[in-house]
């Protein structure tokens, strides 16, 4: 008897849950408050990492160039958000094309109103989406310092954010055929920092070195603006990675929480790596460490969990200071390390969410938890997000280069890109 | 009338201002300035890369006097510049032809 009405309380409990799963698919979407509230926030915290990351670069490159330095990303602001609102956001999130692309169904966020996007306004989630887009390719001017035409970058990031950023984007979150595969990406490790820094590049290659590189030194002329941008950035970093959950929830708190140790974990592998090879601890060093671990984190949280953070973070920041080294050695001028930064700290982050993936977090298992599936999942999208970033890219700025010039004049370039091209300087004295 | 160039280490112009004055001096001009000498330069480190900085950062103090205070103002100098280790600097004297203050337009050693 007892047997009975245990088996009987099972099935019964059992037809509820069902009862209950089959009223929440069925049930309408509504907008929740909270995640309203979070996601309000999170999206004006990733605002403020374009003037973040405009410091970040202003303070790292010479005095000459610190205007035109912070211009280049700050500009992002303004032909980006023009873009993602007449035909951007349309082409990532529009209804999908082959598995590669967003219709024309949202053109000048037509039928983008308030309703429900998930939990949120529609609206909501497009401008969140569009702080994305805006930085990534501020991301990419930090190759491009001290002698490109202004012109020519303007009409580059337009051109690459519709033909790189947006295609890339509707491939892993806008149903497109990376998504369909299975590839892990929470914040932005494909769409952001690989297709940025493979880019960068791709770009500081074709665009040349700056005269005087590398025989000249050119040492960072303002560390602390520096450090205040890497500041700003990791602060806005918590929209950005926790605001990837699209709502305030608890899968939202772990990725806040792996974000800090990442970071924190990154600065230490920066740091420890740098004193180790040249004997002094550095304070770019530290900030350079915090920001490549905040990248590497970027696809993973969401999915791992805060020993695993540790571990992402220590490594990205040891081997993107080695990455930084190779420009040296091969002899490209990335002037402020995007492409070891970003591409590499992007790759690093991609592959680990592979390997450190649990189930118990997000839903799915990395090779660490028993799942070898999803690293060669992740090294697929890896691959392809490499290939094409780099492939576009070069064409974009071929075409750029026999059409509008890529680079200032020789006399600009030495007198500065603040006086030369704007007319201004950063510091009277 | 004669005028004393040192180059001198930044940390120590407080000292020899205050030793200049002890002798009497009434007014020197004080630059900053960069430059090498036996000293040479420093190595600066960023994101990995070496730099060599061959121009230090120095404080050039001139003072022009009468002529029978150089050789007490250039013991004094000495004196508080010095730190025994290399680079402390140098000390060029020179002569001065004529000196004029402009508000009342004397001439000469009233001038200085």
């Amino acid at each position: 008897m007892t047997k009975f009405m245990v088996y009987l309380f099972i099935f019964s409990m059992g037809l509820l849950f069902n009862i209950d799963a089959a009223f929440a698919g069925e049930a309408e979407p509504k907008i929740v408050g909270a995640d309203t509230a979070w996601m309000l926030a999170s999206s004006a915290l990733v605002m403020l990492m374009v003037p973040g990351l405009a410091l970040f670069y202003g303070g790292m490159d010479r005095s000459k160039n610190v205007l035109s330095t912070l211009l280049l990303s700050f500009v992002c602001l303004g032909v980006i958000t023009v873009q993602w609102t007449l035909f951007g956001y349309s082409l990532a999130f529009g209804s999908d094309v082959g598995k590669v692309i967003g219709d024309l169904s949202f053109l000048a966020l037509a039928g983008v109103g308030l309703e429900p996007n998930g939990t949120i306004p529609h609206q909501l989630f497009m401008v969140f989406q569009m702080m994305f887009a805006i930085l990534t390719p501020a991301l990419i001017s930090g190759a491009l310092v001290g002698r490109m035409k202004f012109q020519t970058f303007v009409v580059f990031i337009l051109l690459w954010s519709t033909l790189v950023y947006d295609p890339l984007c509707h491939w892993v979150w806008g149903g497109g055929w990376i998504s369909d595969l299975g590839a892990l990406d929470f914040a932005g490790g494909l769409v952001v920092h690989i297709s940025s820094g493979v880019s960068a590049l791709a770009a500081c290659i074709i665009l040349g070195k700056r005269k005087g590189f590398p025989a000249e030194p050119m040492p960072p002329h303002n560390l602390p603006i520096t450090l205040l941008g890497a500041g700003m950035l990791w602060f806005g970093w918590f929209g950005f990675n926790a605001g990837s959950e699209l709502a305030a929830d608890a899968v939202a708190a772990s990725a806040f929480v792996v974000t800090q140790i990442a970071a924190g974990a990154a600065v230490l592998g920066w740091v420890f790596t740098e004193w180790s090879h040249r004997g002094k601890p550095t304070l770019l060093g530290a900030a350079s460490g915090g920001v490549a671990g905040l990248v590497a984190i970027t696809p993973a949280a969401g999915f791992v969990g805060p020993i695993s953070a540790i571990m992402i973070g220590a490594l990205a920041g040891g081997l993107c200071y080695l990455a930084v080294l190779a420009k040296h050695k091969f002899g490209y001028d990335d002037s402020l390390d995007v492409f070891a930064v970003h591409g590499i700290g992007g790759t690093i982050g991609a592959i680990c969410t592979g390997l450190f993936a649990t189930a118990a977090i997000g839903g799915t298992d990395g090779l660490f938890f028993g799942n070898p599936g999803q690293l060669v999942t992740q090294l697929i999208s890896v691959a392809a997000a490499w290939v094409y970033s780099f492939t576009v890219t070069f064409v974009i700025l071929k075409v750029l280069e026999a059409t509008m010039g890529l680079r200032v004049s020789e006399e600009d370039e030495v007198q500065g890109l603040d006086l030369s091209s704007h007319g201004e300087r950063g510091y009277t004295m | 009338m004669r005028k004393i160039t040192a180059i001198i280490k930044p940390f120590k112009l407080e000292e020899v201002k205050e030793a200049l004055t002890s002798v009497g001096i009434q007014g020197i001009t004080v630059t900053e300035v960069k430059g090498f000498g036996r000293q040479k330069g420093h190595t600066e480190l960023y994101r990995g890369a070496e730099y060599t900085v061959d121009f230090l950062p120095k404080v050039k103090i001139e003072v022009v006097l009468k002529e029978d205070l150089v050789e007490k103002a250039m013991d004094k100098i000495m004196q508080a510049a010095s730190t025994g280790k290399i680079g402390d600097g140098k000390i060029f004297v020179s002569s001065i032809e004529e000196v004029v203050r402009i508000r009342t337009g004397e001439r000469g050693e009233e001038a200085i």
